[in-house]
């Protein structure tokens, strides 16, 4: 009997992965994809690796598939953007091994910046797209991908969202297949798009795209499903739960490939239902191609574009029934915060009590945004801390940008920043930038790279020295400082934001919730000397609690022992005793 | 076997142990043979925020997320999570929460007010087995197996057998706190 087992989407990603017989993985951490790698990395079978960035690890999958392999890049949605460029063109180039790259979307916008829909990227791109809609098929897919990879010469883009990635089910263990080994033949025509080549890849690609349509009536994973036929839905992926949820009893044109789409199978399907509806979370993707071919049917009228769809949502819009619900209590919100112990608050009180504005990145410390910290003004992407505020200086002039700083973390300076901070050099800014190196890829869940002095498989490899690179860019000004050096760090920026020149400021202190860290304190009240002055409260660290009468209590299950609290009360009213 | 699906919702502040405790809910409802599914949060959410982990068992089970009006079970971690999501339950639904309060940052600033007498008033709507886990806890000697007893109460509202629960539970920990968690489950079971 084949083994069952419970398993997340990602975690059926990974091993549908395995199963399909990949050779090598690279990716870039970004929720709600990373448990894909951290996965995949349990199969010694598969060479696996944290890239610095998107971009790379596409470029890494694909040179592993021209040399003959499986392979495959996993990202989140902004992630595919960063590697557009090479996706792009590889679309012409197609493949030798098979070769895919798993986008993970993120409709809610749980842990992203934008919400969009990477099948548009897929079609702008002409790169096909498969939907699974629970554990057991976003297995499956990864199979089937490959196949029609190899099949149709061409990267196929399989999508996922944060319901399905994060959402565990059942799902079936097959044995790894055979890897696939091609020999590699050079072939310019294919493999150097250079634009007479490139022209003719050109062609190759549109007549692909139209054989997969034609063929895709047949694919196993678009599936009809006729019941009551007053009612039919066109669904895809998690969207289509809710349709089973919800309507057990309609009919459902059920698509596993949403790019290029099976029109005969949609025309025969749209023939033999009464009303016709169109549920796909985000943008209306097929239900524009649907609508264009002249098929009469519902859609974005009545579903948003935005955030998680649910079965309520359709019992009400589909159903009409009287979903009656009591109301929701009017409580305070609880917006996610930096952890007690966090070297982050401690750099943004520094910043906050200094009145200097932060350029923002991306990472744990975008939350500097808010207060009590209130520092961070602005967040666009990976890397963009440096340029927009070496923008902001060639706009207005450099003493405009003298209570400014740009804030990036270590892994998010690998990922894009080297760049930008190379481009502040070349173009003569003067900014002034800290790298809050916390020693890890924080928010995703603490996944090494290339300062870390780890891969992803394990190996023990040298620390890329940041203080080195930033000094082989010509930079005069770097310097190291604990980032719970308040008194130092305070002197310290204030001097380097003074000066005309680029500064460097690298604040170091592992981030609380690295494995493995112990802390040997912790701080507590000291009875009879609180003066309720609530200055200790400032630096909103969620392990104080303000007592009625004005004092404060230190939750001891929360505190770290990091101190900052102390730092801020002026009365020596917090000690620090042993954990 | 109930034919009929049954919700369950574990809310809390991140860093509390959802994954873990819902792990543990996915793993019993499998070894005893439903359909389960599971729906998590990750990434930015978790850094102290409110998270909600919903599972839901039945014969076949199509949405991994558990609709507001739904649950059967609601288990909060904490006592202001409990009434945010309150309204997710069923006419007759229960409440299990441990009485635990931590101040989202809304409120350590000062532009909100954590609400007095959470549980009597959710008492008022709805069957509410309140326990103070953090105490327990203690007692046992591990603060961070409080999520356990908080199970262990919730499984006396669920058909599980008691070795059923034990089995998973030493799947599911980890090896070394096998002994611990399976002592603080059962103080939230029996009491």
């Amino acid at each position: 009997m084949s083994e069952m087992k419970i398993m997340l989407g990602n975690e059926a990603i990974a091993r549908g992965a395995f199963e399909a017989g990949v050779k090598v993985s690279a990716a870039y951490p970004g929720t709600p994809s990373t448990e894909i790698s951290e996965n995949i990395v349990n199969y010694p079978e598969i060479y696996a690796e944290w890239s610095p960035n998107e971009k790379v690890a596409m470029e890494v999958a694909i040179g592993a598939s021209i040399s003959g392999v499986r392979a495959m890049a996993s990202m989140k949605h902004v992630g595919v953007n960063v590697a557009a460029d090479p996706l792009y063109t590889v679309a012409y180039s197609g493949v030798n091994g098979g070769l895919v790259l798993v986008a993970a979307d993120d409709p809610g916008m749980y842990s992203s910046q934008n919400e969009q829909d990477s099948r548009c990227v897929a079609r702008a791109a002409m790169v096909p797209v498969l939907e699974p809609s629970d554990s057991q098929e976003a297995k499956d897919f990864m199979k089937y991908a490959f196949e029609l990879s190899e099949k149709y010469d061409t990267p196929v883009i399989l999508r996922t969202t944060t319901r399905l990635s994060h959402s565990q089910g059942p799902v079936t263990l097959e044995e790894r297949c055979e890897p696939v080994d091609i020999t590699y033949e050079r072939n310019i025509g294919k493999f150097v798009m250079m634009p007479g080549n490139a022209k003719q890849r050109h062609l190759f690609v549109e007549q692909r795209l139209k054989d997969m349509a034609e063929d895709s009536y047949h694919m196993p994973i678009n599936r009809v499903e006729i019941n009551d036929t007053k009612i039919g839905f066109i669904t895809s992926g998690i969207a289509y739960q809710y349709v089973k949820e919800a309507c057990p009893n309609a009919s459902v044109l059920k698509l596993g490939l949403v790019h290029p789409l099976p029109r005969k199978l949609i025309e025969e399907f749209a023939a033999q239902v009464e009303t016709l509806y169109i549920f796909e979370e985000l943008e209306p993707v097929y239900e524009e191609q649907i609508k264009a071919w002249g098929i009469s049917c519902i859609g974005k009228e009545i579903f948003t574009v935005q955030g998680e769809y649910s079965a309520n949502m359709l019992r009400k819009a589909v159903l009409k029934e009287e979903v009656s619900l009591s109301a929701a209590a009017q409580v305070p919100a609880r917006p996610p915060i930096l952890c007690p112990g966090c070297p982050h608050r401690s750099v943004y009180s520094v910043l906050n009590k200094l009145k200097i504005h932060a350029a923002g990145d991306i990472g744990c410390y975008t939350l500097g945004a808010v207060a009590p910290l209130s520092v961070v003004d602005t967040t666009i992407c990976m890397g963009a801390s440096i340029s927009t505020l070496h923008g902001m200086e060639k706009a207005k002039g450099k003493d405009y940008i003298k209570n400014w700083v740009a804030v990036i973390g270590d892994s998010t300076f690998m990922h894009t920043g080297i760049n930008s901070l190379m481009n502040m050099v070349y173009n003569q800014g003067t900014g002034t930038v800290i790298i809050l190196d916390n020693s890890t890829t924080g928010m995703t869940g603490h996944q090494d790279h290339a300062a870390t002095g780890k891969t992803l498989m394990g190996a023990e490899v040298p620390i890329m020295d940041i203080p080195l690179l930033c000094k082989a860019m010509g930079i005069k000004n770097v310097v190291e400082i604990n980032a719970f050096d308040v008194v130092g760090l305070e002197k310290l920026i204030k001097e380097e934001v003074a000066k005309d020149e680029v500064s460097v400021i690298i604040t170091k202190s592992p981030c609380v919730l690295i494995k493995g860290l112990k802390f040997e304190h912790k701080c507590r009240p000291v009875e009879g000397k609180c003066v309720k002055c609530g200055m200790c409260l400032k630096p909103g660290c969620s392990a104080l609690t303000k007592n009625p009468d004005g004092t404060i209590s230190i939750d001891e299950t929360l505190c770290n022992g990091c101190g900052l609290c102390m730092d801020f009360c002026k009365f020596e009213a917090i000690e620090r005793v042993e954990a | 076997m109930e034919k009929q699906t049954r919700n369950i919702m574990i809310v809390g502040v991140g860093g509390q142990g959802t994954l873990l405790t819902s792990r543990i809910l996915g793993g019993i409802t499998t070894d005893t043979g439903y359909d389960v599914k599971l729906s998590e949060v990750h990434g930015m959410a978790q850094r102290g925020g409110s998270v909600v982990t919903f599972v839901r068992y039945g014969e076949k089970v199509a949405e991994p997320i558990v609709e507001e009006g739904q649950a059967d079970v609601l288990i909060a971690f904490e006592m202001l999570e409990a009434l945010r999501y309150a309204h997710f339950l069923k006419k007759d639904g229960v409440i299990v929460v441990n009485e635990q309060r931590i101040d989202p940052i809304t409120v350590v600033t000062g532009a909100a007010e954590y609400p007095a007498e959470i549980i009597a008033g959710l008492e008022k709507e709805h069957k509410v087995f309140r326990i103070n886990a953090m105490e327990e806890a203690l007692k046992l000697g591990n603060s961070r197996v409080f999520n356990i007893i908080v199970l262990g109460v919730a499984a006396r509202h669920m058909e599980f057998s008691k070795e059923a629960w034990l089995k998973v539970i030493e799947k599911t920990v980890p090896p070394k706190t096998v002994e611990m968690n399976k002592k603080a489950f059962l103080l939230g079971l029996e009491g």
